[in-house]
């Protein structure tokens, strides 16, 4: 080969390979997503599913943004006010989605999502979350349930039987004191960062009230300061009273919380699903307190309350689509909550939201229990502050904070919750 | 035009009136062009957002859209009313009074020993007092964080441990009635350097023959202090008061990350994290507005305030 020729030939190839690419680019998108996984084999997870979807789909390229909770929310709400949402991102669903949803910021997938894709969802309550009206404006990719972490060994050691937990409020509370007699903390609470606290307050509202109070205060057809919500504060207050948390519990953080509990420096906690991961995590040692020595039982039931004692709290995560999205993100959606990559992810964080992933957890038996949890819910209650605006949200962590710190009675708390209530919901 | 024209020729008195007028028209015209560039930032980055707080205040408002639900000075009304506005406003006075009756001076007296006094190794006391201020406020409040931490293991609980017998940890934060108090003790850590700094700059512009002349005259220590070194220290003692107040009023970052929000049970918020949790974080732009506006009041009143009745003879001097 001689050199002339060989420069032409190279020229030729590049040629063709400009004009490849020239004519793949004419249909080329860009999805844009964010999410809040900043933990490594979780995000690790989530950029897999998009390099598996870009192999499939070479036209489509999708560009990653990971964001800590506090900071996407607040970078969110920012790029939100500038009219620019970004194409596919973190949601729990609620009030908050549903004000997006209001001034035109998320796209409407109820046409793509109807038929098969709808009816995979074991979980039409948390689906429901993502809509309104008829309207869908994203969907879950796992829902879990808050209740009551615990663990085997210091019960035991209190002379509790660790495979029979307490069910009722009565027997929880001597729970309690017979651990305190023992010389061990009852409960881990992360109160420092208030939202840790409130679950308290709205599992004894769920227990006293049932559905019918809290969606009567949220229809405005009941109050805030009705009955069932001034015992809950009553309850909490009489769980208070007997000082079950850890020394300094007023400004430990959630994180430090989980490493209180999975050091073993107290016998419960009540949170959601991500005990098992957090509690090893944030330990000293980095290994928790063992499967062997974690349990969870529903949060105690109140015979002469309204609500079940099956009912559960709690909630989950999942994606919602902005307005200016292509097409494709609707497509790249589903393909995150296929059948087999919900059991994938199951291995790594997540509590599958569609059928057939019943049996995933056949060997945790604590992640068994909080997803039976919650598929036997007769009621869901999502999470207030999800749930309910911003700003009420915000009352109820506020008032419950000051119970916790002894500067608000059970009317107070309830009254403060329902001012607040009065002004954003009427 | 072909019409003849006649001109008188102005006296030399009317040239030089003419001439001055000249002169001043350029002048202004100068000044003008000098400031425009400047003043356009000012006016857009400052004056026009400030007119907008103004306007947004007025409107129930969540960020999203144009504003549409006019509530007048309902937004007023309900932060008035909002018993942790007020105790948000009440804090900012406190760490306010506090840092001028106990972190200035304890600034002034360290400047004096480091900056003055025969005290060994003045350098090194120097560098060390100095460094707090160094550090970024979030590195402050995580350091005092784990410091103050109600865990038994966190340096302040080991130490008092340590030296009180029988002592239960006891956490620093959780409190409501002491986290002010321990965010002033930080606070103070944190800048007391700083003014420390100002003082000893100003202490270097007093000539030592005025002292040396009044030892002389048989002044003692305490004399020399108060009527010659303090009286001349007299602009920089000025400025660090009005910054120190500017400063407490702006106080975000670090009460913010150290008390964890304003925590507990909103013991400890501030009027500035107070704007930030209930206009910011809750997206309710339009109340945040309200906030913003009377904690622009409140600032700008002191500001001109303090300008015009106690920083006008140095002000004054500077434009000589």
């Amino acid at each position: 080969m001689n050199k002339g020729f060989r420069i032409a030939l190279v020229a030729l190839v590049t040629m063709l390979v400009l004009s490849a690419a020239v004519v793949s680019a004419q249909d080329e998108v860009t999805i844009n997503w964010w999410h809040i996984a900043t933990e490594t084999t979780q995000a690790g997870y989530w950029q897999g599913l998009a390099d598996a979807y870009m192999a499939e789909n070479p036209n489509v390229n999708i560009e990653i943004t990971i964001l800590e909770n506090a900071a996407f929310k607040e970078r969110l709400n920012t790029v939100m006010q500038a009219n620019d949402p970004p194409d596919l991102f973190q949601s729990w669903g609620g009030a908050v989605l549903w004000n997006f949803a209001d001034n035109g910021l998320v796209r409407n997938i109820a046409p793509e999502l109807e038929g098969e894709w709808k009816d995979s969802f074991s979980t039409q309550a948390a689906l429901n979350l993502f809509g309104q009206n008829g309207e869908y404006y994203g969907v879950p990719y796992t829902w879990g349930a808050v209740g009551m972490f615990y663990n085997k060994a210091l019960f035991t050691e209190a002379g509790l039987d660790p495979e029979n937990p307490p069910q009722t409020w009565a027997e929880f509370i001597d729970a309690v004191q017979t651990l305190k007699d023992a010389g061990i903390t009852p409960i881990a609470l992360g109160e420092g960062e208030k939202w840790p606290g409130h679950f308290w307050w709205v599992y004894l509202a769920l227990r006293l009230g049932g559905e019918e109070a809290f969606l009567n205060a949220y229809t405005r057809t009941g109050s805030f300061a009705d009955e069932p919500f001034v015992q809950a504060g009553e309850y909490l207050q009489q769980l208070i009273d007997l000082q079950p948390f850890q020394e300094g519990f007023l400004a430990t953080t959630h994180p430090e919380s989980q490493g209180v509990f999975g050091n073993s420096e107290a016998a419960m906690m009540l949170m959601g699903q991500w005990v098992p991961d957090a509690q090893a995590q944030y330990s000293a040692t980095g290994e928790g307190i063992g499967d062997e020595n974690l349990g969870f039982f529903n949060f105690p039931g109140i015979e002469e309350g309204a609500g079940a004692p099956d009912d559960v709290m709690g909630g989950g995560d999942g994606f919602a689509i902005g307005i200016n999205a292509p097409d494709e993100t609707v497509d790249f959606l589903r393909f995150l909550t296929t059948e087999e990559n919900q059991r994938a992810g199951a291995a790594i964080f997540i509590v599958p939201v569609v059928n057939d992933t019943e049996d995933v957890f056949a060997d945790d038996p604590v992640m068994q229990s909080i997803l039976e949890a919650r598929n036997n819910a007769p009621y869901f209650q999502l999470y207030y502050d999800q749930f309910l605006p911003p700003a009420v949200g915000s009352a109820v962590v506020d008032a419950v904070e000051l119970m916790f710190n002894g500067a608000a009675t059970a009317e107070e708390a309830a009254q403060a919750i329902e001012d607040v209530a009065a002004f954003e919901l009427d | 035009m072909s019409a003849l024209r006649f001109r008188v020729l102005p006296s030399p008195y009317e040239q030089a009136t003419i001439d001055h007028r000249r002169r001043k028209r350029n002048k202004s015209l100068m000044i003008a062009l000098f400031t425009l560039p400047g003043m356009t930032i000012f006016i857009l980055f400052v004056i026009v957002p400030i007119i907008q707080s103004a306007y947004f205040s007025l409107y129930d408002w969540n960020g999203f859209g144009p504003p549409t639900d006019y509530v007048a000075l309902g937004n007023y009304d309900r932060l008035l009313n909002h018993s942790i506005f007020q105790t948000a406003v009440a804090n900012s006075f406190i760490i306010m009074s506090l840092s001028l009756l106990v972190q200035l001076p304890l600034a002034m007296s360290l400047a004096l020993m480091v900056g003055r006094g025969h005290l060994r190794g003045k350098k090194l006391f120097r560098t060390i007092l100095f460094v707090p201020y160094v550090f970024s406020e979030v590195i402050t409040a995580i350091i005092w964080r784990s410091v103050l931490s109600p865990d038994p293991g966190a340096l302040l609980n080991t130490v008092l441990a340590a030296v009180v017998p029988n002592f239960q940890p006891i956490g620093w934060l959780a409190d409501r009635n002491t986290v002010v108090m321990v965010l002033f003790a930080v606070l103070t850590w944190k800048y007391f350097g700083f003014h420390m700094i100002l003082y000893m700059a100003g202490l270097q512009g007093i000539p030592a023959d005025l002292e040396d002349a009044a030892r002389v005259d048989g002044a003692t220590g305490a004399e020399v202090l108060r009527f010659i070194t303090l009286p001349l220290l007299g602009s920089t003692i000025r400025l660090t008061i009005f910054l120190s107040v500017l400063g407490s009023f702006q106080q975000f970052v670090l009460a913010w990350v150290l008390t964890n929000q304003g925590g507990p049970a909103n013991a400890s918020q501030l009027i500035a994290t107070y704007l930030y949790k209930y206009g910011i974080q809750q997206t309710k732009l339009g109340y945040g507005s309200a906030v913003a506006v009377v904690f622009f009041l409140i600032t700008l009143a002191f500001s001109l305030g303090y300008q015009r009745l106690v920083m006008r003879q140095d002000t004054a001097t500077g434009r000589q």
